[in-house]
């Protein structure tokens, strides 16, 4: 009975899918979306998927019964109806529809046509697990499989001649015994870890940070599409680096200079003390207004790079947010060091709207 | 067959006990003086509630989209526990009736009881009399027709014909089925003298009397109706009969009626537009009467399972449940309470002599609170309310200054400045009368086809009666827009905005506005933005 439904389920979800896609974009650059993402799923406001109608202004009022004077409030528009925030104007009732991750991640692989990532081969570690999928001739009462059990006596006491159908009492003997067991299923798991890293000094705006923490959400978004397990690590720096949880990766700001090297150091360290490069894809993003505090620093970068990063990790992302202060000099000399090397991916972030193409950029590449 | 031999037959998915308890329900019913249809109660699981309920109660309806939306909402706030659905009934003769499997059977009993208030209803409110009791088969039959037109253009052609249907399918005139608003054919005597002057006759002029006014004194009649005046009157009139008139001569409730008859719609077009117009109609009685149904079906289940159905152990549950659908709300009203406490409230006044002239006329406050007269005349009372009114009608006659105040309503509105809704007044007469304008067109606005050639180019006018509260203008709009796709011309519709005049149009690709109150020479339509 329930499949009748079905069709018309699928046919809003592909409905809804459309609209995502058709406003993906403005999706990307604002930012919306994160503070609706749940443990499985995001809830999408979609302000124009009800059938419009004739009818009155949200703001007529009617008629109530309860407790007040004239005068007292009884509530504002939109109390209780969800929608998150009030909406432009009396009466927007906005629909909220959820979509699971893995399917927002697969509209935005789609739209923005990213290519599946190919882990590397000895990369792959083998998680085993068990699975409790075979009988065992031994074993605890508490797994025994009565129905195996009384079928194995009724075979042996046929076999002997011992069954009476006229009266059918089956007797099992202790070698008759069967008990559920398992078996150990090893599956190749392919695991990833994010370290986001990020320049905290004073001239990183909020502006700044917001495109950064939009371009996290989406960058998370794939990324835990196309691995089994995803981890994402934070650090911010200015003079020094240290490591920070999500929510102060965000919000923190500092005032003082700028050693980028300090974050690649702490990276490097990580990496090397948590995550062993053979059984991880790892994922370095750095985030600044490509300012640095001294050209020393500078070539310290890039030796750490070329002989310590690079060849661990996936790939090494850098976006620049332009910033009023910045001199944004930096991605220049990421450029100059490595213009051939895929595994350097940079990107210059100006604005807003210029977040779909720098994810684009990042994840692109298929590394 | 008869009723019994009925129901033994239709029952097979209910268990022994809820069989009995059905009988047991039944049987006091009918006892009760309640006379319905027989009843048909299924069982269903918790998702099938939900999508009966997305189908509005019928297994079988055509594919759209909109169904799986109202599905997943349904099936998500059950699923978060924001809201159960009890028991689903849809007005069919047989009754049909769905249970939902995982209810105490407390509530089953309460459920079932419930139902037979709604049957009752459905089979003895006038204002049901002309739907059609086989719906079961014609909106299967409505599914099979789409699905075929489906297979033959595609999803995506039908699917958005049927949106713009859907879209405008308030606009039906809900007593179509009980008068004819406009004289069609043979029946109107301007339709014949137009016919005889076609075929070249010479029409007779209308009886002189006609265009007389009345006198009360016979020797008056020449000074007021002078003869000369009288018959320039009478050739005035013949000659407006035989112009061809404006489409429609008299503004025309029915939109979608009148759009099927004058549009130049495909068969496909006509095929499903007909269908929705047909549905919009047989759904339309439930809202006019949402009040007093779930009024007269909570009225009878309480009065049922108190009196005689509950046994003691199953009072709290039962209380527990009929205080949960008859809680209310600050902004809005409960129909299940509402029309619970005037069905109560009738009951009282009828048994007590509380009504009529006498009663209205005294103001002696103590006298009326101790007033009694034996007449114990509020069950037969009830009984007669329920077979003739409908909602607005109910809430004009039964509601009143005594009702209101003890119920403790209010009126309110939308602050501006505050940003809040109000409470504007306890007056009796102003809450009254916010309620019945809310009650009229069952909550919807009320658009009028006047012109099907405005501006001599073949559109289509509209005109809001306009009673207070403007219309939201992004929906009309984009809903105008969708008119516009079934007349296949540019649509108007005329309505206020913040007091002032407006017309909306829209040509098929973007809505504009014209105030209809500025200069001519300041008139440039405003695009929207």
């Amino acid at each position: 009975m329930i499949s009748k439904i079905e069709g018309d389920v699928r046919r809003f979800r592909d409905i809804v899918r459309g609209r995502i896609r058709r406003d993906l974009k403005k999706y990307m650059s604002n930012g919306e979306m994160i503070g609706r993402k749940g443990k499985d799923f995001v809830s999408i406001p979609l302000p124009q998927i009800q059938l419009p109608r004739f009818r009155f202004g949200d703001n007529e009022g009617g008629v109530g019964a309860g407790d007040g004077d004239e005068g007292d409030s009884v509530g504002e528009p939109g109390d209780g109806e969800g929608s998150g925030k009030a909406g432009q104007g009396a009466g927007q009732h906005i629909l909220e529809v959820d979509v699971t991750i893995e399917e927002l991640a697969e509209i935005m692989g789609e739209e923005l046509e990213l290519p599946r990532i190919e882990p590397k081969g000895e990369r792959n570690i083998v998680a085993k697990k068990d699975k409790y999928n075979r009988i065992a001739p031994v074993g605890p009462d508490s797994l025994k499989h009565f129905r195996r059990t009384y079928k194995r006596a009724l075979q042996r006491q046929i076999s002997a001649g011992t069954y009476d159908p006229s009266n059918p009492v089956i007797t099992p003997q202790r070698s008759d015994n069967r008990y559920r067991s398992w078996r150990e299923d090893s599956k190749p798991e392919r695991n990833a870890v994010i370290v986001y890293m990020m320049d905290v000094s004073g001239s990183m705006g909020d502006a700044q940070k917001e495109i950064v923490r939009t371009e996290a959400f989406w960058i998370d978004t794939w990324l835990a599409s196309q691995y089994d397990g995803l981890e994402t690590r934070f650090i911010i720096h200015d003079a020094q680096a240290r490591e920070v949880d999500r929510d102060t990766f965000f919000s923190t700001r500092e005032s003082g200079g700028t050693l980028i090297s300090s974050a690649y150091k702490l990276c490097m360290k990580m990496i090397d003390e948590e995550y062993p490069h053979q059984e991880w894809n790892i994922y370095p993003f750095h985030f600044s207004d490509g300012d640095n505090w001294s050209g020393s620093d500078t070539r310290d970068c890039m030796r750490l790079l070329t002989e310590d990063m690079l060849p661990k990790v996936n790939a090494f992302c850098y976006g620049q947010v332009e910033s009023e202060y910045g001199s944004g000099q930096f991605i220049n000399e990421l450029k100059k060091s490595f213009p051939e090397d895929e595994r350097v991916i940079l990107s210059r972030i100006e604005n807003r709207d210029a977040v779909m193409e720098s994810i684009k950029t990042f994840l692109g590449k298929g590394r | 067959m008869d009723h019994s031999q009925f129901t033994q037959r239709f029952r097979q998915g209910l268990s022994e006990d809820l069989k009995r308890m059905q009988d047991e329900v039944e049987a006091v019913a009918k006892k009760a003086g309640l006379d319905f249809f027989p009843v048909v109660f299924e069982m269903v699981k918790p998702e099938e509630m939900s999508m009966l309920a997305a189908y509005g109660g019928f297994p079988q309806r055509y594919p759209h989209w909109r169904f799986g939306m109202e599905y997943e909402q349904i099936h998500k706030s059950y699923s978060y526990g924001l809201s159960k659905i009890y028991e689903m009934v849809i007005n069919t003769d047989p009754c049909t009736a769905y249970l939902m499997n995982v209810n105490h059977l407390t509530d089953q009993k309460l459920v079932m009881a419930h139902v037979y208030g709604h049957c009752d209803f459905f089979k003895n409110n006038m204002w049901f009399g002309g739907t059609n009791r086989k719906m079961l088969d014609q909106m299967a039959n409505h599914a099979a027709r789409i699905r075929r037109w489906i297979d033959r253009l595609g999803t995506e052609r039908v699917e958005a014909f049927i949106d713009a249907c859907l879209s405008v399918d308030n606009l039906i005139d809900i007593h179509a089925g009980a008068i004819q608003r406009q004289p069609t054919g043979r029946n109107d005597l301007r339709e014949q003298i137009r016919e005889r002057a076609r075929a070249g006759e010479t029409p007779e002029l209308p009886d002189a009397k006609n265009f007389k006014f009345d006198v009360d004194h016979s020797y008056m009649d020449e000074y007021i109706n002078p003869k000369d005046e009288v018959l320039a009157r009478r050739e005035a009139a013949l000659e407006a009969t035989l112009k061809p008139g404006k489409v429609p001569e008299k503004p025309e409730r029915g939109v979608l009626g009148f759009i099927l008859e004058h549009a130049p719609l495909h068969d496909w077009e006509a095929d499903i537009l007909g269908i929705i117009r047909a549905e919009a109609l047989y759904f339309a009685p439930q809202a006019q009467t949402k009040i007093m149904n779930e009024g007269w079906a909570t009225f009878w289940h309480t009065k049922l399972m108190t009196e005689k159905l509950a046994h003691a152990n199953e009072i709290v549950q039962y209380a527990e449940s009929t205080s949960g659908t008859t809680a209310m709300n600050p902004r809005q009203l409960n129909p299940y309470k509402l029309g619970l406490e005037l069905f109560r409230d009738i009951e009282m006044r009828w048994d007590t002599g509380r009504h009529g002239r006498e009663f209205d006329a005294c103001d002696d406050m103590e006298a009326k609170r101790t007033w009694f007269v034996d007449e114990r005349g509020g069950l037969e009372k009830v009984f007669g309310v329920r077979q003739v009114y409908n909602d607005v009608q109910f809430v004009d006659a039964f509601l009143t200054e005594d009702f209101c105040r003890r119920q403790g309503f209010f009126a309110y509105g939308y602050d501006k400045k505050s940003k809040q809704f109000l409470i504007e007044s306890r007056q009796f007469e102003e809450i009254k009368q916010k309620l019945l304008t809310q009650l009229t067109n069952f909550g919807q606005p009320m658009l009028e086809v006047v012109d099907s050639n405005f501006d001599n180019r073949g559109e289509l006018l509209l005109a809001h009666r306009h009673t207070g509260a403007d219309l939201q203008m992004d929906w009309a709009e984009t809903a105008l827009g969708n008119l516009s796709r079934l007349w296949k011309r540019p649509v108007h519709a005329e309505t206020q905005l913040g007091g002032r005049p407006v017309r909306l149009s829209h040509d098929g690709e973007k809505p504009s506005r014209t105030f209809l109150d500025r200069k001519e020479s300041e008139k440039s339509p405003k695009k929207e933005t």
